[in-house]
């Protein structure tokens, strides 16, 4: 295409050089990708999807079936952009790829940002009604988000030459706009498409932010922003797309949408030299006349209609420009290259077909509402036999459609209907009203002439005229369909494809339903079209994940010992979101070697460790003790103040949920502790017993988890370290006894001391303040130095409670698993308490339920490992049990593990099986606690 | 996303909340008194009806109250709001 | 004997860089604050609400008096808030004051604090945080628990453009992180026009 010197809404003073598929190309200031290459001679895109045959350009929008391109280098390369959306600028660099573009391989170098907000008024398109409706809720005093595909605001006013009160329709469009901006409330986002609606007014939009300038001159910039709003109330004015006619070979370059023609022209200053129109309305005679007006040669109108008589044909025939009423084109001729040289008309009462040179010829089937917003939201349509078009069957609450969205067509006829919808959207959030609001605009358009009801023309080479034209789907294609008994338009879809790829049929599904119904002689009406799903336009992954990438993925919690941990070369285990040292290697030591080192100088002199992240909360109240006996299965009312307890919790089916030490710090106060990854849950847990079972007990809860920090001293000597950090301190065994908690001045800092043990060893847990943390550890290690006190991670104290059989929620219980098959029989008192019921359902009693017993493997076990009965087996054999923790143990100085095993407390003695890859492992049942069975240890 | 109101807050995003399934299912009352039969019942069975449906929220990262919502679980619109204690006609 | 540490002790240098002439960040790292859990129909209401010398406040607001603050948290809870070091004596008054009727809790080490000031300080939230921060939504005297993308927090307007978040420890330095990283989106914007 030619470019006029004059015209346009591009810069012709300032010139921009971009790469398409490896060459030089320059464009203007204000091109996209699309109309840059037209202005440079590029007719062909590139070959199309299924049938290899060369395709163009075809329009001024995004639905366009085939300008799609690779955008970008390196990391940065994008497939299948929208290339009238792509903005021509210095640096660009594009490639020929219309169906099938690359992903980049490397993590992506630009940023996606995310955003939300909050509106009374979301208006979808900046055309006339998008304009004039966020005027009006704007002036009304609305919260208004006004979002538009393009950089300038004006929509199809941009593409057209139209005037409003008298004045060039796109100066009204400039003055709107400056109206809006001024307003405080109001939020303007050019190149910003509304991508889904979802519930209660969520509404996604993406901006593209900086990828109109190159890299290099982004600096820091997102690439594209997704905004989250929230908004009460929702304006569709998305406009109307136009559908094409089918004909033989009418997917050749040069054969566009005669709107498109136009916009080519208005936006980007871009003209052919001959113009054939093919059309079945009146809309299509603008761009005879506009090209006219330009200086094109337009040599004929081809128009189905019999008698063509509205004033815009009038004005037409005025100009010189011939129509051909009651004919129709049927096929095209091409150069070598396969653009358009020349098109072959024929009357629709028959005689032969005539060739008439051309170009570009513009094509114009009709309009059709885009209301996929409207869809995403479950809105319905029907087909308006006299408009010929789907629209708007109802609005959905919240959701309002206006100007050619709405089906309502003509300029001011837009505007006037979106400056009342926006009305109508403002009183639904609490402001001004509509029927006192300010008078909406005359629409004073000239009437149309009807449209013409037609899809293809008779006698068309049905192998050669495409339906869909993005999707390579002929007429002989969809007929093979119909034919194979396809009879709903969504299985036509899944079938032919038609409708389904980037462009989602936006110009080709309407008459492919058409087809359909004319096929079974049914109403369109009946037949419709398949639906539009979200996103109304692809959303990249890097928009959706935004910002949450590295240390914004997800919370990395760690104490505030941490620091100390990282020093000393800790290596951490993930527990939930928490990071825990795992252990702590010394030189040369693999993690076997530390943690049997750990392991050991717990056993034979001290450890300490960081039990920080131990769930903690406060229950307060006079009804505190009653309250906790009714969640744990244990009695926690009977404590006395200064002592402290183990407790276990089910949930309703009586599986164990949680356990914990429940502290009594006083009459009326306990504390109770969970387990690390269960903290929130049970605090939930409680809260809902509370508020919803038990209003009428006087308790309340706080959380206190991150409140306290806690170092635990563990060992034979862990009595002189704890003389040395708190010499005030009693810690004789007759002073400080097991289960029995202090006050105390420990290093200086108050703290509270308490005698528990998840080791079988003498242990004092001492909790300060959390920004007392580090400082309390610090001490500790200092003064256990003279006793060699080893730092110990998670990994150790999973061994050394193994030893004792103590289970661990999480990986000895799995939801399945009651107190009473982890031999808890004795924590299960007899009163009533949350889940106790289910433990007497019939299959709670059945006595072959799975056991926690301790195993001796041969060899050390993988953790999860099945268990059966035989060495010698066949498969099919019958799992009896896995293996749930598995360790090498320094004190045992053997492999040794826990499992789940059916009758297991029966089995004790019995040798079962574990089948590895390697071999078959024998596996000797024994009684969970393997070490200390006296218990002996814990007062040192 | 869903935006529900919190009774006591106002509106909030989803995230900010916990489901806890079908409300109005107490806890029954002497549990040793039912059939197996019957404590199965209170323990697996719950409604999957469409239309109106009653449910329990915890407005976890907020002020950690249980209420309950109506909820269409054909449109998800969300009918309104109560709290522990009231009937869902009381729902706005 | 060593010190308190302060929670975001290791980022302070990227939070105090992170400022533009939108906006800036600031770690408040200790606060004094005391959770109270009464009845506000009870007799404990009063009591302590002539004990702290301001009222308790109604749903998502904050009462101030005499450097003392009192943040509603729920129907039935609020975080008494006041400068470092006044803990324990705010522990005393409010432990005499309600007595049986309800429950008092020093959380002092429990949240840390964030404060975000300057023009653009709503925008920087609105990069990681849903809540409506419009002055017809909120405002000077408003607070609201809600979430920073995936961690609670306690959001307190302080004036027309400053903000202080209230956070647990173990999610302040990734509550900063995304502060931090929603300043420099800004700024490069802010930079562009």
């Amino acid at each position: 295409m030619r470019r006029l010197p004059d015209r346009g809404r591009v810069d012709h003073d300032q010139r921009v050089a971009f790469s398409w598929d490896g060459r030089a190309v320059e464009g203007l200031r204000g091109d996209t990708l699309a109309s840059a290459l037209l202005a440079s001679g590029v007719l062909v895109l590139g070959s199309s999807v299924l049938m290899s045959r060369p395709r163009g350009i075809v329009g001024d929008g995004v639905t366009d079936p085939h300008a799609f391109a690779q955008v970008g280098a390196g990391d940065r390369t994008e497939p299948l952009m929208r290339m009238h959306e792509v903005e021509a600028h210095d640096g660009l660099v594009a490639e020929s790829r219309l169906h099938q573009g690359i992903l980049p391989t490397g993590p992506d170098p630009d940023r996606f940002e995310k955003r939300h907000a909050h509106a009374d008024v979301v208006v979808a398109g900046a055309g006339p009604a998008g304009l004039a409706a966020a005027l009006a809720a704007a002036e009304q005093g609305a919260r208004v988000i006004l979002a538009d595909d393009h950089p300038q605001l004006g929509g199809s006013l941009l593409g057209e030459e139209l005037l409003l009160d008298d004045r060039p329709a796109h100066e009204w469009a400039r003055h709107v706009e400056d109206a809006l901006r001024a307003h405080p409330d109001v939020l303007v986002l050019p190149r910003t498409t509304v991508v889904n609606v979802g519930d209660q007014g969520a509404v996604a939009l993406v901006e593209r932010v900086s990828e109109h300038v190159a890299p290099e001159h982004r600096h820091g910039r997102a690439l594209r922003r997704l905004w989250q709003v929230r908004t009460r109330e929702l304006v569709v004015a998305t406009g109307a797309t136009e559908r094409s006619l089918v004909f033989a070979d009418n997917d050749r370059p040069g054969v566009m949408l005669a709107g498109g023609v136009r916009g080519l022209l208005h936006r980007y200053g871009l003209v052919p030299e001959r113009c054939v129109v093919f059309t079945a309305n009146d809309s299509a005679y603008r761009t005879a006349i506009d090209l006219v007006g330009a200086g094109v040669e337009v040599p004929c109108v081809v128009d189905v209609r019999p008698d063509p008589t509205g004033p815009l044909a009038e004005r037409a025939r005025a100009l010189g420009i011939a129509v051909r009423a009651a004919s129709a084109v049927i096929g095209t001729d091409g150069d070598a290259e396969g653009a358009l040289a020349g098109v072959r008309v024929v009357a629709l009462d028959g005689g032969a077909e005539e060739v008439v040179a051309c170009d570009v010829l513009a094509v114009s089937g009709g309009w059709d509402p885009l209301m996929d917003l409207h869809h995403h939201v479950g809105g319905r349509a029907r087909w308006d036999a006299e408009r010929l078009c789907f629209v708007p069957d109802g609005t959905v609450p919240g959701v309002h459609l206006a100007g050619s969205a709405a089906g309502v067509f003509g300029t001011e006829a837009c505007r006037r209907d979106g400056h009342l919808v926006g009305l109508v959207a403002a009183e639904a959030t609490g402001h001004g009203s509509a029927a006192d609001g300010p008078d909406a605009p005359a629409a004073r358009d000239a009437a149309e002439a009807p449209p013409a009801d037609f899809v293809v023309t008779p006698g068309t080479d049905p192998v050669h005229a495409f339906v869909d034209q993005h999707r390579d789907v002929t007429i002989a294609g969809v007929e093979r369909a119909l034919g194979s008994g396809i009879r709903h338009v969504e299985h036509l879809k899944r079938y032919t494809l038609v409708g389904t790829g980037t462009e989602q049929g936006r110009t080709a599904k309407v008459n492919a339903g058409r087809m359909a119904a004319d096929r079974f002689a049914l109403p369109f009406a009946e037949v419709g079209v398949s639906n539009a799903r979200p996103p109304a336009q692809p959303v990249t992954f890097g928009a959706l994940a935004g910002r949450a990438l590295g240390e914004r993925f997800d919370p990395v919690r760690t104490t505030s010992i941490h620091p100390w941990h990282v020093a000393h070369g800790a290596v951490f285990e993930d527990v939930g979101q928490w990071k825990r040292p795992w252990y702590f290697p010394q030189a040369g030591e693999d993690m076997d070697a530390a943690v049997l080192r750990e392991c050991r100088a717990v056993r034979e002199g001290v450890g300490m460790m960081d039990a920080s992240t131990l769930g903690k909360i406060d229950v307060k109240g006079a009804d505190a003790g009653e309250f906790l006996d009714r969640l744990y299965t244990g009695v926690m009312s009977t404590l006395k103040p200064g002592r402290a307890r183990y407790g276990v919790m089910c949930k309703a089916d009586g599986m164990v949920m949680d356990d914990g030490v429940v502290l009594r710090l006083a009459e009326d106060r306990f504390l109770a502790t969970t387990t690390t990854g269960g903290a929130a849950g049970v605090l939930d847990w409680m809260e809902d017993f509370l508020q919803t079972e038990w209003p009428d007990l006087d308790v309340w809860l706080t959380s206190v988890t991150e409140q306290w920090a806690t170092v635990a001293i563990v060992g034979p000597k862990a009595r002189e370290v704890m003389a040395a950090l708190a010499p005030q301190l009693d810690v004789r065994q007759d002073a400080f006894k097991f289960m029995q908690l202090e006050e105390a001045v420990v290093a200086g800092i108050e703290a509270r001391v308490a005698r528990i043990s998840f080791s079988g060893e003498l242990a004092f847990e001492i909790s300060v303040p959390m920004t007392w943390g580090l400082a309390l550890w610090e001490a500790v290690f200092a003064a256990g130095q003279p006793f060699g006190i080893t730092p110990y991670g998670t990994e150790s104290m999973h061994v050394l409670r193994a030893e004792k059989g103590y289970f661990i929620v999480g990986q000895e219980t799995d939801g399945t698993v009651t107190p009473l098959d982890l031999g808890l029989d004795w924590m299960v008192a007899d009163k009533e308490f949350v889940g106790r019921r289910s433990l007497r359902r019939s299959d709670m009693l059945r006595d072959d339920r799975k056991q926690l017993v301790g195993i001796l493997p041969a060899e050390r076990l993988p953790e999860g490992a099945q268990l059966v009965d035989d060495a010698d087996f066949e498969i099919p054999v019958p799992m009896i049990g896995h293996v749930t923790s598995s360790y090498d143990s320094a004190a045992l100085g053997r492999p040794f593990g826990l499992a789940l095993v059916r009758r297991g407390r029966d089995r004790i003695g019995e040798t079962i099986y574990a089948p590895l890859q390697h071999g078959t492992v024998a596996v000797e049942i024994v009684d969970p606690v393997l070490f200390d069975q006296e218990g002996a240890r814990r007062d040192g | 996303m869903f935006q529900i109101r919190c009774p006591y807050c106002g509106p909030r995003d989803e995230p900010e909340f916990k489901y806890g399934g079908q409300a109005h299912v107490a806890y029954p009352a002497d549990p040793e008194a039912l059939s197996d039969e019957e404590w199965a019942r209170f323990l697996f069975f719950r409604d999957n009806s469409k239309g109106r449906y009653a449910e329990r929220w915890n407005h976890a990262a907020g002020c950690r109250r249980w209420f309950n919502v109506v909820r269409d679980t054909g449109t998800h619109e969300l009918v309104g709001s109560y709290r522990v204690g009231e009937q869902p006609e009381a729902a706005r | 004997m060593a010190d308190r540490t302060a929670p975001l002790a290791a980022m302070e240098d990227r939070i105090a860089a992170a400022a533009f002439p939108g906006a800036a960040l600031a770690a408040v790292p200790f606060v004094a604050q005391v959770g109270i859990r009464l009845d506000p129909a009870g007799p404990a209401a009063a009591r302590v609400a002539e004990a702290l010398g301001l009222p308790l406040p109604e749903a998502n607001r904050v009462s101030a008096s005499g450097g003392r603050r009192a943040l509603w948290l729920g129907p039935d809870e609020w975080l008494v808030v006041a400068a470092d070091g006044e803990e324990r004596a705010l522990v005393g008054i409010l432990e005499d004051a309600i007595g049986a009727d309800g429950a008092v809790v020093d959380l002092s080490a429990n949240r840390t604090g964030l404060e975000l000031s300057g023009p653009l300080s709503r925008d920087v939230l609105a990069t990681c945080c849903s809540l409506d921060l419009h002055p017809r939504a909120f405002g000077p005297g408003r607070c609201a628990q809600t979430l920073v993308q995936k961690a609670g927090v306690l959001i307190e307007q302080r004036d027309a453009d400053t903000f202080l978040l209230l956070v647990r420890p173990s999610f302040a330095a990734y509550v900063a992180e995304w502060l931090v990283d929603g300043m420099a989106g800004l700024a490069a914007d802010l930079a562009a026009v």
